[in-house]
């Protein structure tokens, strides 16, 4: 990984990070009404809500300095997307809600691990403290999202099977 | 690598959404092409309403529904001629047609290779799912021959067609292949392409999620190219004998001159061209 070697860069990079995971929860969110699953419709737009709250914290955290904004293809990401996006190809429409929270909680964690490989490349002591600080802070999201998950009992095998397919929709 | 490019933009990726929700089933490919495209738009600033998206038919093709632009939901196989007419017409516009495998590749196989030949300064980009999934799975041009399934047992027996081969034999100006899974790369390639003259050709590899779930594995298997893209057609037709047609990036940038119309309008008044409809 390139390594983030300012403030502003970090800062660009959790702006990012934050606002394309308010992205993908509500794209996922529209697809279960869509799908008529509205309690994981439901469960992402409360999600969304929650990375919205993020995004307002980092926005808080620059002040009045402007955010940094970079071409899509420079983020210094360790995967495609933003790590607390849901990945292309993650979702199905017969998800549970113990599905989503695990797709979740692995975004929270691929954001731990981006902010704590943040915090031990930079040789800065400032910009290693705020990293850390935001990878503590999603260590402590995936936790709460784990108390979250063990409300919901783990699906049987074959959740995804369908007697009824698909059919092109109108 | 030096320090990232900060971009100003006024839009944001949101400002290219329309309030229409996809219908594409959830895990769909071509839900990371839109936001690719969104993103590109988003990176180039252009206002939505200086672009148009033209399609045909199919799952990909409804994408102009979900945008802000300009858009045209057109005939089956269709969209290039559609998009050829209102770039020659509407030279201003950023011109975007969409679609998949089977509407630009078999019903509209024959108006591909003309774009091509033509081209017009427009981008065309394909998301390719290797089968038919709106009616439900058929094999389409792109299906590998022994793609087994229900409607072709055994498989086809047939050999797929191969895009970015008769793009570049048919004369596009721009081909590259992208995967839908890594939106940030199809991104930084559908720029490229908008801002390259000439008719650009873009096939994204679009996993349909329902018909082809084995294409989940595509994000195993898809690699990008370490070469720059090719500049002769000599050269670009070089690497393409012999890939796997799972090779992502820009293969060719041409320098050819676009064809631009040759119109002269003629100025009439409204009760004029009225006058010309009356039989």
């Amino acid at each position: 990984m390139n390594t983030i070697t300012t403030l502003e860069e970090l800062l660009a990079h959790a702006h990012a990070l934050e606002s394309e995971a308010v992205e993908r929860y509500e794209e996922m969110a529209e697809q279960m009404e869509v799908h008529n699953n509205p309690e994981l419709a439901e469960l992402f737009h409360k999600m969304a809500a929650v990375e919205r709250k993020h995004v307002d914290k980092v926005e808080h955290l620059a002040g009045d300095n402007p955010l940094l904004r970079l071409a899509p293809w420079e983020y210094r990401w360790q995967t495609q997307e933003a790590p607390e996006s849901v990945p292309v190809g993650h979702s199905h429409y017969r998800l549970t809600p113990y599905h989503a929270l695990s797709l979740m909680i692995a975004c929270e964690e691929r954001a731990q691990a981006f902010f704590a490989e943040v915090a031990r490349a930079t040789p800065d002591s400032t910009l290693r403290t705020m990293a850390a600080q935001m990878a503590e802070e999603e260590t402590h999201h995936a936790e709460l999202l784990r108390q979250w998950r063990s409300r919901y009992p783990e699906p049987e095998p074959g959740w995804e099977v369908d007697l009824d397919e698909p059919v092109s929709q109108e | 690598m030096g320090k990232p490019e900060v971009i100003t933009p006024k839009h944001t990726a949101k400002d290219y959404k329309s309030a229409v929700k996809p219908v594409w089933c959830p895990g769909c490919g071509h839900f990371g092409v839109q936001s690719a495209l969104f993103r590109a738009l988003a990176y180039l600033d252009l206002p939505p309403q200086q672009v148009a998206v033209i399609s045909g038919i199919g799952c990909s093709s409804r994408l102009p529904n979900y945008t802000a632009c300009y858009g045209f939901h057109g005939v089956h196989g269709r969209a290039l001629a559609v998009a050829t007419g209102l770039k020659l017409a509407r030279p201003e516009l950023t011109v975007l047609t969409v679609g998949g495998d089977g509407d630009g590749f078999s019903i509209g196989g024959n108006h591909f290779l003309h774009a091509c030949r033509r081209n017009v300064d427009m981008t065309y980009i394909v998301m390719d799912n290797e089968v038919y999934g709106m009616t439900k799975g058929q094999p389409s041009p792109t299906t590998p021959p022994d793609w087994d399934s229900k409607i072709a047992p055994g498989g086809t027996g047939i050999n797929p067609f191969l895009p970015l081969a008769v793009a570049l034999a048919s004369g596009a100006n721009f081909i590259a292949r992208g995967y839908a899974g890594d939106p940030n790369d199809v991104a930084r390639m559908l720029v490229e392409a908008i801002r390259h003259p000439g008719f650009s050709f873009v096939q994204v590899l679009s996993q349909c999620i329902t018909y082809r779930p084995e294409e989940k594995e595509w994000k195993h298997s898809v690699h990008a190219s370490p070469e720059e893209p090719a500049t002769t057609m000599v050269a670009a037709a070089q690497r393409l004998v012999g890939e796997d047609s799972l090779t992502t990036g820009v293969l060719y940038k041409g320098e050819r001159l676009s064809y631009t119309a040759h119109i002269h309008p003629v100025q009439r008044s409204l009760a004029e061209i009225e006058e010309s409809f009356v039989l």
